[in-house]
């Protein structure tokens, strides 16, 4: 208790009302952007310029608080003291951006959006990109669920029976290898709606790198954890479920991790080829419109999506593997 | 305290060898590591088997525990023959082998859970805890633990079973040299409280002498009975008494090291 009590006020005294000079010199770039945005004439005509130097003005306002507040604001000043040098780095970019596309035409249009370009899609598009998006997490979500549990189940039955491993060890190695897109033309016929057809390649790439992950993990289990458990009465189920499974779970998230990175590429095909809806198709539809900031911003929410489930599964791992801390850093 | 629970002293039970040779196949050629090795072992006894590293003891160990069975001859505890590990013989290896995804508790209560008991017998873990003094530790994962630590942990997840038999594979042998002293003794404490049979493996003369009231001297591979040496000390034990200096001179002498003494 009282070594916790010294710790946190070692942490708390010096950081007492310090200024962030670094989010101030942050929210300094953002009000040059600002200033960039509204004095230096546009090449052509472009829309929605006030509101994006109000919406800029609003980021730099809020970090002038940020950085005269300091630490006293509490997470978000923590926050803002460690990420101060983004802070600044984006609102430089902010303004570069601005020149290069807006101010200068360097980088042409249509092909490079101006920043006012793209905060008009997110102010009006923004009901189709959320529909999108849901759908597009929704079809993932069902088929990693799927496959995940298949690979699973595949990789403890090698993993734990010569027969199943006799029998699924060629089939694996002759048809996991094959990208689950190629299977995209076939699958569309033989399932009843496009949709189920997604659901059916996304579970069918996870399922891949979870299966090998899964049985290379039962593979590696110290022998003598069988041997402990046997002696203290152990049956064959407690041996699968309370040993191999346990001691292979690191190894099936690392399984998990690299069939979720796979999904979203069949994902992303799947939606553009076939399937009516999310941000594959988003894109996709943006394209034959020639409409280049939709596309951006279709990237730019995709960007968030997957991230996002990664940083999910990064937090369930850690959560479920607790165990291993210290142990096992990666 | 808790030797004073009537329940945790089961009488320890008998072991008999009878005429066990083994041998292992090594890429289609036999290794002979056992050969006729007859032995018994009286209820509650601490039986110590001393030999040069490799010879076959912890093999002899394996046996009994019922991990592996014998090429030839026969392995009975109280009359009844071994044939698979039972929870009332228990092993404990020279690395603790706790299961890293549970903490003490949890690797403690192993052999409850896996017997389907935990619900009811659920006290036994808490008093094995407190009999390897590692009360305050339960919420502890294994790799938190030092090294004497984990094998108290060990100790304790065999001995919640209540076993007859402790079969000990060297489990002193990874630790530092005063923990090993510390635990050494601790291991008397532990054997006495608990009325078990004890059999440990060791290659350390002074460590078979200082636990064992009979230490059986192997010779190298295939493994041999040479000497069956009566340890006729009370415990506590002192470790400069000048019996176990003798016992120490013999036991050499029948390892074939009689010129280092």
């Amino acid at each position: 208790m009282t070594t916790i009590d010294i710790e946190a006020e070692i942490r708390a005294e010096p950081s007492q009302a310090v200024v962030q000079r670094v989010t101030l010199l942050a929210s300094l770039g953002w009000i040059g952007a600002v200033a960039i945005l509204l004095f230096w004439p546009d090449l052509t005509f472009q829309p929605l310029v006030r509101e994006l130097a109000l919406f800029w003005s609003a980021v730099a306002a809020a970090l002038v608080l940020l950085g005269l507040g300091g630490n006293r604001l509490g997470r978000l000043g923590r926050w803002s003291a460690s990420r101060g040098p983004w802070l600044l780095a984006i609102g430089l970019g902010a303004a570069l951006w601005t020149v290069l596309t807006a101010k200068t035409g360097i980088l042409p249009q249509p092909f490079f959006p101006t920043p006012q370009a793209m905060l008009e899609v997110f102010l009006y598009d923004w009901p189709k990109i959320l529909y999108s998006a849901s759908f597009s997490v929704w079809l993932l979500a069902r088929g990693f669920f799927f496959g995940a549990i298949a690979g699973f189940l595949i990789g403890i039955g090698m993993g734990w029976s010569r027969a199943v491993s006799y029998w699924a060890t060629p089939l694996l190695r002759y048809v996991g290898p094959l990208p689950a897109t190629a299977w995209l033309p076939l699958a569309f016929f033989i399932f009843p709606t496009s949709g189920s057809a997604s659901v059916f390649l996304i579970a069918f790439s996870t399922a891949f790198p979870v299966a090998v992950l899964t049985w290379s993990g039962i593979a590696s289990v110290n022998r003598d954890y069988y041997e402990i458990a046997r002696t203290l009465g152990a049956s064959p189920l407690f041996l699968i479920t309370r040993v191999a499974i346990p001691a292979a779970l690191p190894h099936v998230f690392v399984g998990l991790f690299m069939g979720l990175s796979t999904s979203f590429a069949v994902l992303v095909v799947a939606e553009m080829l076939g399937v009516e809806a999310g941000l594959g198709w988003y894109l996709q539809w943006a394209q034959g419109w020639a409409a280049y900031a939709n596309m951006y911003a279709a990237l730019f929410v995709m960007a968030a999506m997957c991230s996002g489930l990664i940083t999910l599964l990064f937090r369930i791992r850690d959560r479920v593997l607790v165990w291993q801390k210290g142990v096992v850093r990666w | 305290m808790v030797a004073a629970s009537p329940k945790i002293a089961p009488a320890g039970s008998d072991i008999s060898i009878r005429a066990v040779s083994h041998r292992f196949d090594l890429e289609g050629a036999p290794l002979p590591v056992l050969d006729d090795v007859s032995l018994q072992i009286e209820p509650g006894s601490f039986v110590a088997l001393l030999g040069p590293s490799g010879c076959g003891k912890s093999t002899l160990l394996r046996l009994v525990a019922g991990l592996d069975h014998p090429s030839a001859g026969e392995i009975t505890v109280d009359g009844d023959p071994v044939a698979d590990p039972d929870p009332s013989r228990i092993l404990v290896f020279q690395d603790p082998t706790l299961f890293p995804w549970r903490n003490v508790r949890a690797n403690v209560a192993l052999g409850l859970e896996a017997q389907g008991i935990l619900k009811s017998e659920g006290g036994r873990v808490d008093d094995a805890i407190r009999l390897v003094g590692l009360d305050g530790f339960d919420r502890a994962y294994p790799h938190q633990l030092s090294g004497g630590m984990a094998q108290r942990v060990a100790l304790a997840r065999a001995l919640v079973n209540r076993p007859d038999v402790l079969l000990l594979d060297e489990p002193l042998g990874k630790l530092d040299s005063l923990t090993r002293l510390a635990m050494q003794t601790e291991l008397v404490r532990l054997w006495q409280q608990s009325g078990l049979t004890a059999v440990l493996v060791t290659h350390d003369v002074e460590e078979a002498l200082f636990l064992a009231q009979r230490v059986i001297v192997l010779g190298p591979r295939p493994a041999r009975i040479v000497a069956d040496l009566q340890v006729d000390l009370p415990y506590p034990r002192h470790r400069g008494d000048p019996r176990l200096a003798e016992l120490r001179h013999e036991a050499l002498r029948h390892l074939g090291l009689e010129a280092s003494w």
